[in-house]
């Protein structure tokens, strides 16, 4: 039996429940409007706008929940990076994934209890989680209030702008989604991390 | 001591460059007028504007003067609104070059004006642009015969004319100069609410009940963005292919009302407000529907970038293509260990 941490108390369970959630509907509804087409609609346009603007709003809350709590908790620790040596860390774990891990070789930088993410995790999770969602919310609510944006930027619509930037931050999002959601089933066992998302507790590997 | 990076830095400097864009929204400097257009305009280059003094000295004010020739007193009376040129907004206009008497009856020069020259029927376009070949390209004649099966003609009892809306005096063109598109569906939606927006005078030239612009528009989401961006006429008329400017007004319940008839790589804007533009430009933007861009403007599902179009499907299939290598090792790589 492998050690086990609870790493993920209620309030993060909850967030992550929600964000999960809140992101699939902005993903689905953010490609059936950029995709938007008279005949073949993945959703239908208005319905897709009302998806999109309620789970964008809630999800910008449900941010606060992730932001609060990382400053009020512990769990803010694991976002903070050593820039010392990063790059030979980063390069570590990326070579274990495409090459030790199939090896059987033991992970550079396994869960323990000081360590709930490894360096490409950190990294990708601060990318995300402090750059394109900020974005995306900066972004989305300015689409949502178009008259404060800018009419003119660089010869360039605001509006025009604000929204090809929004979607490239979705884009990565989207990417970003597929790629957690792969590296998540190599955990212990395929199941077992997506299993400490529902009872908090993480088996160590 | 352990040096870290927290994400405040990462926040710090990609959001506040954005702030530039939203916080601090400056006003636009008002670009220059298109140069290409070589006529001045202007009260000083109508070889007519003294003599059209003679009728602006009455109709060019707000108040004019009337004489008793029997008493000799004299009244001072508001000038009807109908009546009223103004002299800077005509000397502007598509007939700035023109004398009153050009159009108007010579007897008009004499005052008190006859109450016969009140029967006198007035100009219509086709009376000086018609069957004419230097008005052929703004084909005046298809524009009469979408005129006469719209809306507009066949609910007045065939009372509207062309002047209702293009005023004589103060019209210009602009949609067919490749002026600013917030300009063009400014001065093109002025032209519907002066009766739509008014049900006084929207009684003037109907019986039919007016109906509130505001409230009947409410299912519109961004309401007042769309009617910056739109022209009413994009989806209250029939698009017709060989005019610039459809003239062939639906009745309400036959306006366009799927938001995906604009917001759709095929949007129907771009055979109505941006069909000049379409014509005109041959710059590509990399983007689908690129005239639209290039007005400073963006439609939701028009304007789809080709070049980041490809770029995802191509980043999308790496990452999928990457997931499915790595998966198929994990499982060749697992049942090895197993078998050792």
């Amino acid at each position: 039996m492998s050690e086990k941490y609870y790493f993920y108390p209620r309030w993060i369970r909850v967030w992550h429940t929600l964000n999960a959630i809140l992101c699939l509907m902005l993903i689905v509804s953010g490609i059936s409007l950029q995709y938007s087409d008279t005949d073949a609609p993945v959703i239908n346009f208005q319905a897709a706008i009302g998806i999109h603007n309620f789970a964008g709003v809630a999800l910008t809350f449900n941010y606060m929940i992730f932001f609060v709590g990382n400053l009020l908790t512990e769990n803010g620790r694991n976002y903070l990076m050593r820039r010392k040596g990063l790059r030979d860390r980063l390069w570590k774990q990326l070579r274990y994934y495409a090459y030790g891990f199939f090896r059987g070789e033991k992970a550079p930088f396994p869960v323990g209890k000081e360590r709930k993410f490894n360096p490409l995790q950190q990294i990708s999770y601060v990318i995300v989680m402090y750059a394109a969602i900020p974005l995306l919310f900066l972004t989305g609510w300015a689409l949502l209030f178009p008259e404060f944006i800018l009419k003119k930027f660089l010869g360039f619509s605001g509006i025009f702008l604000s929204a090809q930037l929004h979607i490239a931050m979705g884009f990565l999002v989207s990417v970003f989604l597929v790629i957690h959601l792969y590296v998540s089933t190599m955990g212990r066992t395929p199941l077992s991390n997506f299993r400490s998302m529902i009872d908090g507790w993480q088996e160590a590997h | 001591m352990k040096l870290k990076t927290g994400p405040g830095y990462l926040i710090l400097l990609l959001l506040v460059p954005l702030l530039f864009l939203y916080a601090f929204n400056l006003p636009v400097v008002q670009e220059a007028d298109d140069p290409q257009e070589l006529i001045v305009k202007g009260t000083e280059n109508n070889p007519f504007s003294e003599e059209n003094e003679t009728c602006l000295r009455c109709h060019g004010e707000q108040k004019y003067e009337l004489t008793d020739p029997v008493t000799g007193m004299v009244v001072r009376r508001p000038m009807s609104g109908s009546y009223y040129i103004d002299r800077d907004v005509f000397y502007q206009s598509v007939h700035w070059s023109f004398a009153c008497l050009d159009c108007h009856l010579a007897d008009y020069g004499e005052y008190p004006h006859a109450l016969s020259l009140r029967f006198e029927p007035p100009y219509n376009c086709l009376d000086c642009h018609g069957y004419d070949e230097t008005y052929a390209r703004y084909k005046f004649e298809d524009i009469e015969t979408e005129h006469l099966k719209s809306a507009h003609y066949t609910q007045t009892n065939g009372e509207f004319s062309c002047w209702n809306c293009h005023n004589p005096h103060s019209y210009q063109v602009l949609a067919r100069e490749g002026k600013d598109i917030f300009e063009v569906v400014r001065n093109s939606n002025n032209m519907c609410l002066v009766c739509h927006g008014d049900p006084f005078k929207f009684g003037l030239v109907s019986d039919i009940e007016p109906t509130e612009i505001i409230s009947t528009h409410n299912w519109l989401p961004n309401q007042r963005l769309h009617f910056k961006a739109v022209r009413c006429i994009d989806c209250h008329t029939e698009i017709n292919d060989s005019l610039l400017v459809s003239h062939n007004m639906r009745p309400a319940e036959e306006a366009v009302k799927g938001c995906v008839s604009c917001h759709s790589s095929n949007s129907i804007l771009m055979g109505t407000l941006y069909k000049y533009e379409a014509k005109e430009s041959r710059r590509e933007y990399g983007f689908v529907n690129s005239a639209i861009i290039r007005n400073n403007s963006y439609v939701i599902g028009a304007n789809r970038s080709k070049l980041m179009n490809y770029g995802s499907l191509l980043i999308f299939g790496l990452t999928l293509g990457a997931v499915l290598v790595h998966t198929f090792f994990r499982i060749r790589f697992s049942k090895k260990h197993h078998n050792e």
